[in-house]
């Protein structure tokens, strides 16, 4: 491969950046966003506990570092027995992110493997499998993991992570099982079939390469569903109190009375690190639903076709109507919705409604 | 009546697994639960060795068969047992005083989220690009909030700081619980706070998940005929458009419930609120084994209980639903 084509490898490389770069910009802002947030979180917890200033256990035995508000040696503060708040931070990133990352991986695989041999199965694997995810859709997560974790002698990141996986497939398995359904009955499974293909490779080559949006959004959520369940278990102690994550910080936090002998900085840190991660996942999955569904997209987010804005769902513009306006293109013109934005005339707007959303273009609202 | 014959038997198989997970977490842990017991309380005399082991079950006296055959003869007459921390109060006691508080306020809270939520979500879809979808983001950011920790920052503001409200608890102390305005008045007082973080941080789940059903609804061509028609725009958005979008939200609503009610159990401990969730808290801090699988049982079989009667609400709205044609 690298032997090849040195000239024109310099040029493809460049077309295909430029390709994805374009890619990149067609995503939706929300999507961008997120992206981009969670970027900054995946980095922090991959190089974070490298750079650390301090050892985030370390207990600093000097009194007049007990409790210090930020500062240039601790930008974050220090904790009642002087411990750095950054420090904790930032190895704490690691350890939720991480626990999430494995989570996510293990329970949509689950989903994958269940969903799809559900939908795929079809008949008494289908109702089987149909009834146990619903069942455990319907038994709220948080008390069974509070009972199972409360028997456990002791609760090390291991036990939570196969008590997290466990129990976060079956969403995911829903939406899956359900797209394999549809998928299932399409003429290219249909020839792939007859051209005898195995059943393994079927599900491996033509049904899951098309649920890959769907998989990804699954992901996504379970990630969100892990580190919420997690950062409330341990809240609430439910934890390995040793180990420093987000969840451990704020139950320290909170079981040292910060916010009472008024230490802000010990507290907000890990909270919003949660509520920001969890935001960029938020987005990340709206961008990838926006995505698939156009009519989701914001509004005002608009193509330019033939010199006018153009939304994903309005109707294909008459190209050549709105460049030349004479004579009896014009009269059909003025019959096409974007003869009235151009005119403002905008038709029964106060009657009906319809116009708010179909005809406005982005900024008209504003 | 067939769909509500078949959620039936799907709630019976549910609570069928819960009580079975139930009966088989502490037979499957490591660890003895009753050698836990013994040594955090060694007032204990060795003879309640065996008194434990036939509470907890552990102890196989019997076949398994038989074990899970009397377990659920109790259960089926809540008969749970005696209680470890505050002995001999039964079980079934503490939770009559604890489970009435839950309901109320997180039953209250969720009503009003859903509906508020809903509501919102309704204009949002119609006026799709307007100033509402411009909070979307500040929204998501709510609801990405832990509960608890929004929940203490409120605490810290509103009722630590500026004695805005209570912190915490589920009445002032002093008063003795009873159908008295000094008391009702005081609970209503001291549920204001968390009931608005329960608000607060479900919202926008409603919001969003309405907001883009109704979206996806308005391009249907019922409601492009109903405004050709003529309608006013306020009758398309409410009884063509809302009306359509809400079923996939009603059957949202049973499922989304199991997360309302986990992020109450965290936000009654931080309010120390006198609920469910408290109890559990401290049922799992004390080791108390015999409250925990009561509390969770409680717990799941109220969620099953709600989506039943969302389920009948559906039956109720959605035609296709009792003509058997969208059956589940």
């Amino acid at each position: 491969m690298s032997l090849a084509l040195p000239i024109s490898a310099d040029s493809s490389a460049l077309a295909e950046s430029r390709q994805r770069l374009g890619r990149w910009q067609r995503l939706p802002t929300k999507a961008k966003v997120g992206a981009v947030l969670l970027g900054f979180f995946v980095l922090a917890a991959i190089i974070g506990p490298m750079v650390t200033p301090y050892d985030p256990s370390y207990q600093n035995p000097l009194p007049s570092l007990s409790l210090q508000a930020p500062s240039a040696a601790h930008l974050l503060g220090t904790t009642q027995s002087g411990q750095d708040v950054l420090s904790q931070l930032l190895v704490g990133i690691r350890l939720t992110m991480q626990l999430a990352f494995i989570v996510g991986v293990v329970a949509t695989s689950l989903s994958v493997i269940i969903g799809v041999s559900a939908g795929f199965l079809g008949g008494i694997w289908d109702e089987v499998l149909s009834l146990f995810s619903n069942v455990f859709l319907v038994i709220p997560a948080l008390p069974l993991l509070i009972l199972l974790l409360g028997y456990l002698p002791q609760r090390g990141q291991t036990p939570t992570i196969l008590v997290l996986s466990f129990l976060g497939w079956p969403w995911g398995a829903r939406v899956i099982r359900a797209q394999t359904l549809s998928i299932r009955n399409r003429d290219f499974i249909a020839a792939s079939r007859e051209t005898g293909e195995r059943t393994w490779r079927i599900i491996a080559f033509e049904i899951i390469p098309n649920e890959v949006s769907l998989i990804a959004a699954s992901f996504v959520n379970t990630v969100l569903y892990a580190i919420g369940v997690s950062v409330a278990l341990a809240f609430i102690g439910l934890a390995d109190l040793s180990s420093w994550s987000l969840g451990t910080m704020l139950y320290w936090a909170q079981s040292q009375q910060a916010l009472e002998v008024g230490a802000w900085w010990w507290l907000a840190p890990p909270g919003i690190a949660v509520a920001l991660i969890g935001t960029s996942l938020v987005l990340l999955n709206t961008g990838i639903d926006e995505l698939g569904n156009p009519r989701l997209r914001d509004a005002s987010r608009s193509s330019r076709i033939g010199g006018q804005k153009v939304r994903p769902t309005d109707p294909t513009p008459v190209l050549a109507a709105t460049r030349s306006r004479r004579g009896l293109p014009a009269f059909l013109h003025s019959f096409s919705r974007s003869a009235w934005l151009e005119e403002g005339m905008e038709p029964q707007r106060r009657r009906t409604g319809l116009e708010d959303r179909s005809l406005a273009p982005g900024g008209e609202q504003r | 009546m067939a769909f509500v014959a078949r959620r039936l038997g799907f709630y019976f198989v549910a609570a069928w697994v819960a009580l079975t997970v139930n009966f088989f977490i502490p037979r499957a842990m490591p660890g003895s639960a009753v050698e836990d017991i013994m040594s955090k309380f060694p007032d204990l005399q060795p003879s309640a060795y065996k008194a434990l082991e036939a509470m907890l079950g552990v102890g196989h006296p019997g076949s398994l068969w038989h074990q899970y055959l009397t377990y659920l003869d109790d259960v089926f007459h809540l008969n749970f047992g005696t209680d470890l921390i505050e002995y001999p109060a039964k079980v079934s006691t503490l939770l009559g005083q604890t489970l009435p508080w839950t309901l109320t306020l997180v039953g209250t809270a969720t009503v009003i989220a859903f509906l508020v939520g809903t509501g919102l979500g309704i204009v949002a879809g119609w006026r799709h690009g307007g100033s509402l979808d411009r909070v979307l983001p500040g929204l998501m950011f709510l609801q990405a909030i832990p509960y608890f920790f929004l929940a203490l920052i409120l605490i810290d503001l509103l009722a630590e700081r500026t004695h805005l409200f209570p912190i915490g608890q589920g009445y002032a102390g002093g008063l003795i619980p009873g159908w008295h305005w000094d008391f009702i008045g005081s609970a209503v007082y001291h549920s204001l706070l968390p009931a608005f973080t329960i608000v607060i941080t479900s919202l926008a789940g409603w919001m969003l998940q309405m907001r883009n059903v109704m979206i996806t609804t308005i391009g249907e061509d019922y409601v492009l005929a109903a405004q050709a028609k003529g309608l006013s725009s306020h009758r398309v958005m409410l009884t063509y458009a809302a009306r359509n979008a809400i079923l996939p939200q009603l059957q949202g609503f049973g499922l989304a419930l199991g997360f309302v009610v986990s992020g109450a159990i965290i936000m009654e401990i931080v309010f120390s609120y006198p609920g469910i969730g408290l109890l559990l808290f401290n049922a799992v801090t004390s080791n108390d084994y015999p409250l925990m699988q009561a509390i969770f049982l409680v717990i799941v079989f109220a969620v099953l209980l709600a989506n039943l009667i969302v389920d009948a609400v559906i039956v109720f709205v959605d035609p296709r639903v009792r003509s058997g044609e969208g059956a589940r």
